[in-house]
């Protein structure tokens, strides 16, 4: 039976279709969980779309997705999902990019196009070549940064709230209340990447990288701050009293607490131990 | 027209240096276009629409939609939390049919992990994902005539309104942010009288109150006049804008994914698709109507067919088991904890899964890197295709016109802005 996920009819040839229409545009073409997706040449993105549409009937673009794949060369990806009501089938298009490159917008081919790449470069500073109104859509007037890149914290940098004294909304840095956890729950027996706390001392590469929560500080500053409380003066003597000599009231005082206070009259007179407490009685009494 | 017209001299710029004829005649007087501002506190705007209007006088020459005030980063927190953790998000979404949000994500889910689901789950889903679309009508068929001017039948509608939320509730413990829909199947089974009492207000109070609703507002002349011929949608245009749902079956076009790419119980439900004919807001608004009535019967299928058996996948990797089981097996406590500290892992890949939520195509682009959280969950908002279609939808109309075109798209701004 499997899963009960939407229902597509596999394309028989739709390969050898996407190779004949799109020839060198196309970079690959893989066929997973029942969808087809292919990678296709960035610059030639508006003429593969208008082939797309034109000759394997694909009436509607229903979605751009980025993905951000810090580790890669061209670290976004572009995903397209495209329907045809016709034939019934969706396909999925991807280009990738960095964060310098641009896209070449498909405006002209599909209108809805605008909002969606407006958002892919709202969230992840993807550009699109020739996009007429590339603003911001999603985030506030005024935001910097690009909030999906997997380099963003989930925190952000700013935070705002109404101000009762100054009248009006303000921006402030993040502060948090409480250290942002973050649970890793990645079994170190099931084949994990990163080095365990204390491996490092058995000659590993020393640094475990994405291990427990994000401190604020870097390593230099947590140095600065360790050799700056040592070079700094011990801090005074705490006034303690840890024997009866140092009542703090003059030696008069010290005379008398000595006389008085249990060390002091440990030595004169070692008394025999308290006498043991009768046990008690059970409640109730007998009947 | 405007508070202070202003007088323009034309060409007096251009020719500057030749004599010019700069004395006021009759007819020099141009009345600039004027900005205003559509919300974002409007009530027709139907949440926190911020519409930047272009105005000539009474008719409207470009609209701007501002979104994004209802932005809370959904996206970004479900890459932070495990896919079960993760759910509750799609409640949250598009808060007037929370159910058909989450059940993209679970099917998506469910695609990755190539889970089977037990039966009576699929029509337990297929039920609850009508009755979310009879629950999000309501709200959406009585707010569109009250933007237009009728009080009444919203006031009677959103007693059937209230009879879904209490079905919600009784089924899963929560109105509206249920949580029902879970990878695998349903989180609980319904008790018996629930069933009962659903085909009960399908066969009775249902078609009562809504056709005596509807019988006051779709002959009614000042109805028609506010829709009829109101942002008219040509197939093509509804094609290119990535129209769905109720908008691309209003022009004409009979797209309905819970035929086309059946999925849960629809594919051996019997069912009709409404179009409409001309485009227009009256078309949209009256293939809801119908709708609401398919999915009825829908409802009653379901109820009709609804087979017994586990409401969930048995899968105790993917699925926690019950607490009467945990106390009974050590296994079960042990697969419990896991589920609810770590969570399943999802087998890396990527998958889009799309249904016909009330408002049209709402889809889940869902990619894993194999570990128990997602690392990229794109949302596709039917909203988004929609809101972007308000310039060449409103442009030569009159700025009270606006009300109705919005009320026809049905734009929710949780699922809109994320």
């Amino acid at each position: 039976m499997g899963h009960p996920a939407p229902l597509v009819a596999p394309q028989s040839g739709f390969a050898a279709a996407l190779e004949k229409l799109l020839g060198k545009d196309l970079l690959s073409h893989d066929f997973a969980a029942d969808e087809d997706s292919i990678t296709v040449d960035r610059d030639a993105i508006a003429a593969v779309m208008i082939a797309l549409r034109d000759n394997l009937e694909y009436q509607q673009m229903m979605e751009i997705a980025g993905v951000d794949y810090p580790e890669r060369p061209e670290r976004f990806e572009v995903v397209y999902h495209l329907l045809s009501v016709t034939r019934n089938h969706r396909l999925r298009v991807r280009v990738t990019t960095d964060e310098a490159t641009p896209v070449p917008t498909i405006v002209p081919v599909w209108p809805n196009a605008g909002w969606l790449e407006r958002e892919v470069f709202d969230m992840y500073g993807v550009l699109f070549a020739g996009n007429p109104d590339l603003r911001r859509i999603l985030t506030d007037y005024g935001f910097q940064g690009h909030p999906q890149r997997k380099d963003f914290p989930l925190t952000g940098y700013t935070e705002l709230r109404y101000s009762e004294e100054d009248k009006r909304v303000v921006y402030e840095p993040v502060r948090l209340a409480q250290d942002f956890r973050n649970f890793d729950f990645l079994s170190p027996w099931e084949g994990a990447d990163y080095v365990l706390p204390g491996d490092e001392k058995a000659g590993g590469t020393g640094e475990a990288p994405g291990k427990g929560a994000p401190t604020p500080m870097t390593a230099k500053e947590v140095k600065a701050t360790d050799d700056k409380a040592a070079k700094a003066p011990p801090p005074p003597t705490p006034k303690t009293t840890d024997s009866p000599a140092q009542t703090g009231a003059g030696a008069k005082a010290n005379i008398k607490a000595a006389k008085t206070s249990r060390d002091g009259a440990k030595a004169k007179a070692a008394k025999a131990p308290p006498k043991p407490r009768a046990p008690r009685k059970p409640k109730g009494g007998d009947a | 027209m405007t508070d202070s017209p202003q007088v323009k001299h034309h060409g007096s710029d251009m020719f500057e240096g030749y004599p010019v004829d700069t004395a006021d005649t009759a007819g020099d007087q141009t009345v600039t276009n004027y900005t205003i501002n559509f919300g974002p506190q409007h009530p027709a705007a139907h949440g926190v629409l911020r519409m930047v209007m272009e105005l000539d006088g009474e008719i409207i020459e470009r609209v701007d939609p501002h979104v994004g005030l209802l932005h809370r980063g959904t996206e970004k927190l479900i890459e932070y939390k495990t896919y079960l953790q993760a759910l509750p998000y799609f409640d949250r979404l598009d808060y007037c049919s929370p159910l058909g949000m989450e059940h993209s994500y679970v099917l998506a889910i469910e695609k990755l992990l190539d889970l089977e689901v037990p039966a009576r789950a699929q029509y337990l889903r297929t039920l609850f994902a009508e009755l979310t679309r009879i629950c999000n009508h309501m709200l959406n068929i009585g707010s569109h005539v009250m933007d237009v001017g009728a009080m009444t039948p919203n006031l009677w509608i959103f007693e059937l309104r209230e009879d879904c939320l209490n079905f919600f509730e009784r089924a899963s413990g929560a109105r509206m942010h249920s949580a029902y829909f879970r990878p695998g199947g349903v989180h609980q089974d319904v008790p018996e009288k629930l069933l009962v009492d659903i085909g009960e207000w399908c066969d009775k109070r249902l078609p009562e109150l809504f056709g005596d609703a509807m019988s006051l507002v779709i002959d009614n002349r000042i109805f028609k006049q506010r829709n009829v011929d109101i942002a008219t949608v040509s197939k093509e245009d509804a094609l290119a804008w990535g129209f769905s749902g109720p908008m691309i079956r209003g022009s004409g076009i009979a797209w309905d994914l819970r035929k086309s790419q059946p999925y849960d119980a629809y594919a051996k439900m019997d069912f009709d698709v409404p179009v409409g004919t001309r485009g227009d807001c009256y078309d949209r608004f009256m293939v809801r109507v119908e709708e609401v009535y398919q999915s009825a019967k829908i409802i009653k299928q379901c109820l009709r067919n609804m087979p017994t058996g586990p409401i969930a996948s048995l899968d105790r990797k993917v699925v926690p088991p019950k607490r009467g089981e945990m106390k009974q097996s050590m296994e079960s406590l042990i697969h419990h904890f896991k589920l609810y500290t770590e969570g399943f892992h999802v087998p890396a890949g990527e998958v889009y899964v799309a249904t016909e939520s009330p408002k049209g195509e709402f889809g889940v682009y869902l990619v894993s890197d194999g570990t128990n959280k997602p690392y990229r969950c794109k949302i596709r908002p039917t909203a988004f295709s929609h809101l972007q279609a308000m310039d060449f939808m409103c442009k030569g109309h009159m700025l009270a016109d606006t009300t109705a075109i919005i009320g026809a798209i049905d734009v929710v701004f949780g699922e809109c802005d994320r």
